[in-house]
């Protein structure tokens, strides 16, 4: 720092080193640009040679990635995820079908959970109730998923196994459950916050015209929220779709291209990559498709977290323009 | 039903959320604890796995933990600081490249962990690592710096924590009054000065939070370090960057579904997760206490 | 000095003691070529991945060799036997642990990006048994049975001489070499039915089977407790149940080699490692894991 103390109508110059550490920061600032940009391009750069190298076409079409098949030793077509053996087959669409399904189990336990538990803190609860709550559930928003996937594989499955008596001790609806405690967190933090900073006057104009609580909540709050518990599903939806160890752990991983049965054993494009990229060989054809099913992943959680980002930003224009 | 009984039921409902949850935490937190605590003793954290990693202790993946997370945090907090500073300091608030960098941000938070190994995969260790290899040592039997290692596994997790800090920084910076910052260029400090003297000791305990949140989230995540540097079975401690490490999340997943004793290895496994629950739950208390406590300070007395 | 300036001596204090470190590490001199690698008292350090069948085997050898050689260091891992195949072919491992034989697509591979041959050496014999719980009375079965429920042509234990419930596939991630070998040797190269659950280790299918009586698993023998192993019948029509004798004479359908493949001759460290395997602790060793050990004339050395 100077010694003398300038004229308060000069400035004084900036000593180099200063401008230096300047552009560095700012150079570093783009840290978050450069990061998503090189994961992009470096998972893009083992999958794209899928689509241009002579040796795949032996072993599969493209269009077998997507549609399905009548395999040899079968009576229909099928889409069938069995990397290994004779005739490897790689139809993603049982690992897309397992993750939505997965996802949207998940989302159907987690939202009414997450979303109710906001109201009630918000609207319903002494505050001291809601002083503790919020730090408790910032503790379950900490616990890693591989502690919930263990949870999920010892100690929620055997629960369901002993009161729905499934046919698959792990499956769909375990993984679901595992899945739903992770994203609970997330929907009732941010529901929460979108409540709270709801304008207490909207509340106080309804309350003056004689309305209950259970009105207010309803009619006022809640609505006024919506951009904000919009954010939290989409965002939540996010975080399960891409969520790997807790499926890995408790979905019995089967590849089972089954829609409407919740009860059968899944396989999601996170735990099969997870699973099998450990086995394969760098540049075979079942590694690039790895990669690509990674590529696929990335592209669309970026496009559900860029169109959350727009939905909630043009409901909020709504909500306070008008 | 009348007006005051759809209130009770929609507070009945929603309270009802509320203990499911609680339900769901108490049996989560008891269980582990229940099953856990006789196993971890001070012999548990101290030795290496035995018996097929049925016995013994888990030191060594508590090692490779605390390192991993150590290089983690030496490699991502000083840029994920940076980007912070800039973005509240330097950007105006209308500036377009600060929007792009924020929406850079907000999906580097939303990519999915998987994806992150398949990134630690394809550029830290066969792009960077290959390339090391190749200016260093030319042509070898075996990659040294091309696979899988702690260095690779830590830089990995140190971008995927970069969200985490970037934005509670952030947040803490905000919380610094725009007046001391004015006073400071008034007397003639520069900009960076001010940042360094006056805004980041004040913003001291919201970025020491931002900072420990990270390093808990890092130090949970598995997916990964799958095939990014975690090892089942290592006799020895790592001490080289490119060694391969233990790892508590990647010993409960290795124990969970690999042991070749499910029953034998359950006590060592609650054991691992309880360690594991213990280190991030005591980062997020510590976490949690510095932020209640830096927002009393900053509270107008 | 402030706080922030306090904090940032220390990073960089930290970063380079952790830059120092690995500076000194001469570990891997072997493979470079460096000044360590001459010393015969320097650190040498082997890696072993593949196989999840072997994996306890492979742990046990290394905890036998380095209490037997004190400057040697082995790094054990499972993930399947197509992860240690594949290891081998990208040169991420010395050793590759295999419950199954080498494909001739693999050995090319090798030959392309290692520059060497495969060399593969028969280390222990196991066998695949299939189980089903203890509580399920079924207790003989013939592989092409097998391979139909396997298929899900057959669908219920009724429709074999079991109760009337339907059967559970438990089965193995496809980078088992297990796996591999099932779906050859009782599939024909078939498919399993997409119903079959994957799990990552034999002990974990042993322990789906152990709880849960309608399910049916395969998996090596040294993992078999708190299930029953079903006695197989082949071609011939007999029914052989997995023991010693069976799978040594040839006669139990599902017996199998365990291989440990390098590439090239193995030499130094990894030679000493396969000559302990082979030796007489090594095979007792394998005894007492649980699998069978080679016979004496294919153990290839003093």
């Amino acid at each position: 720092m100077s010694e003398k103390r300038p004229p308060l109508t000069e400035a004084l110059p900036t000593p180099r080193w200063h401008r230096w550490a300047e552009r560095l920061i700012a150079a570093l600032a783009f840290s978050a640009v450069l990061a998503i940009a090189l994961i992009f391009l470096f998972i893009a750069r083992e999958a794209i040679p899928l689509f241009f190298e002579e040796g795949v076409r032996d072993e599969m079409r493209l269009r077998d990635l997507f549609i399905p098949r009548i395999w040899d030793g079968y009576d229909e077509a099928v889409a069938i995820w069995q990397p290994i053996g004779g005739t490897p087959k790689f139809n993603m669409l049982p690992l897309f079908v397992g993750s939505l399904k997965v996802t949207i189990l998940a989302m159907l336990i987690s939202v009414p959970l997450g979303v109710g538990c906001a109201v009630f803190v918000a609207i319903y609860a002494p505050p001291r109730i809601r002083e503790i709550t919020k730090p408790i559930i910032e503790l379950l928003a900490g616990v890693p998923s591989v502690v919930l996937g263990f949870f999920a594989l010892m100690i929620v499955a055997s629960f369901t196994q002993a009161v729905f008596g499934f046919t698959y001790r792990l499956n769909g609806v375990v993984a679901a459950i595992g899945l739903a405690i992770t994203i609970v967190p997330v929907i009732f933090t941010i529901s929460e916050d979108a409540i709270q900073a709801v304008p207490k006057s909207l509340s106080e104009a309804a309350l003056a015209l004689g309305a209950r609580k259970y009105q207010i909540a309803l009619r006022v709050i809640i609505p006024a929220a919506i951009p904000g518990i919009t954010a939290a599903i989409i965002l939540g939806f996010g975080r399960a779709i891409g969520e790997t160890m807790i499926v890995l752990m408790a979905s019995g991983n089967a590849a089972v291209m089954e829609i409407f049965d919740f009860t059968t054993s899944v396989r999601t494009v996170t735990a099969t990559i997870a699973a099998e990229l450990g086995e394969v060989a760098r540049g075979e054809p079942h590694w690039r498709i790895l990669f690509l099913l990674g590529v696929i992943l990335f592209i669309i959680t970026f496009i559900i977290n860029l169109g959350g980002k727009m939905i909630t930003d043009r409901l909020h224009r709504k909500l306070t323009a008008g | 039903m009348n007006k005051t009984g759809k209130d009770y039921l929609l507070a009945a409902l929603t309270g009802l959320a509320l203990v499911i949850i609680l339900v769901i935490l108490v049996v989560l937190f008891g269980e582990i604890l229940w099953n856990g605590a006789p196993v971890v003793t001070a012999e548990f954290l101290t030795e290496a796995p035995t018996a097929d990693m049925t016995g013994g202790g888990i030191f060594p993946a508590i090692y490779g933990t605390v390192f991993m997370t150590l290089l983690m945090t030496i490699a991502g907090v000083p840029i994920g600081l940076a980007t912070a500073i800039w973005l509240n300091e330097y950007a105006s608030s209308r500036s377009k490249i600060a929007a792009i960098i924020r929406t850079a941000i907000h999906n580097l938070a939303g990519v999915p962990s998987i994806v992150f190994g398949l990134f630690g995969l394809g550029f830290f260790v066969i792009f960077v690592g290959g390339t090391m290899d190749s200016l260093i040592y030319g042509d070898i039997p075996r990659p040294i710096w091309g696979q899988p290692s702690i260095l690779w596994a830590s830089l990995t997790l140190a971008v995927l924590t970069l969200p985490v800090v970037i934005v509670t920084t952030e947040e803490a910076l905000k919380t610094v009054p725009g007046e001391l910052r004015d006073a400071s260029l008034a007397l003639g400090a520069t900009k960076f000065q001010t940042t360094l003297t006056i805004v980041l000791p004040n913003a001291r305990g919201g970025i020491l939070t931002g900072v420990i949140l990270g390093v808990s989230r890092g130090m949970g995540e598995v997916a990964p370090i799958i095939f990014v540097g975690a090892a089942n079975f290592l006799p020895e401690l790592p001490d080289d960057l490119r060694d391969m490490f233990m790892h508590l999340g990647y010993h409960v997943y290795a124990l969970a579904t690999q042991s070749p004793n499910v029953d034998a290895a359950r006590p060592a496994l609650f054991g691992t997760v309880l360690v594991l629950l213990a280190l991030t739950f005591s980062l997020n208390l510590i976490a949690i206490i510095i932020r209640s406590r830096s927002r009393r300070a900053l509270r107008p007395s | 000095m402030n706080t922030v300036s306090r904090i940032l001596c220390l990073i960089g204090f930290l970063a380079s003691v952790s830059l120092a470190l690995s500076a000194c590490g001469n570990r891997y001199d072997e493979i470079t070529g460096g000044e360590g690698a001459k010393q015969s008292g320097g650190r040498q350090t082997l890696t072993i991945k593949g196989s999840d069948t072997m994996v306890i085997l492979a742990q046990r050898w290394a905890e036998g060799f380095m209490a037997a050689n004190a400057n040697s260091t082995i790094q054990v891992s499972g993930g399947g036997s197509g992860t240690g195949i594949a290891a081998l072919i990208n040169g991420t491992t010395d050793l590759a642990n295999s419950s199954r034989k080498i494909k001739e697509r693999e050995i090319e591979t090798v030959r392309k990006n290692r520059s060497a041959e495969v060399v593969e050496t028969p280390v222990a014999i196991d066998t695949i048994a299939v189980y089903v719980s203890e509580k399920n009375p079924v207790k003989k079965l013939n592989i092409e049975t097998i391979k139909q429920i396997y298929r899900r042509r057959i669908k219920n234990w009724s429709e074999v001489g079991g109760p009337d419930l339907p059967i559970v596939l438990y089965s193995r991630e496809n980078n088992s070499g297990t796996y591999a070998y099932f779906k050859e040797q009782v599939l024909d190269d078939e498919d399993f039915a997409a119903e079959a659950q994957t799990l990552p280790g034999t002990a974990a299918v042993i322990n789906a089977v152990a709880r849960d009586e309608k399910g049916i698993g395969y998996g090596g023998i040294a993992f078999g407790e708190g299930v029953r192993a079903l006695e197989i019948a082949g071609e011939d029509g007999i029914h052989y149940a997995p023991t010693m004798e069976n799978a040594i004479g040839g006669i139990y359908p599902l017996a199998r080699f365990l291989y440990i493949y390098s590439a090239g001759e193995p030499t130094g460290i990894a030679r000493q490692f396969l000559d302990f395997a082979l030796s007489e602790i090594g095979q007792s060793v394998v005894d007492g894991v649980g699998y069978y050990p080679l016979p004496r004339e294919m153990r290839g050395n003093e």
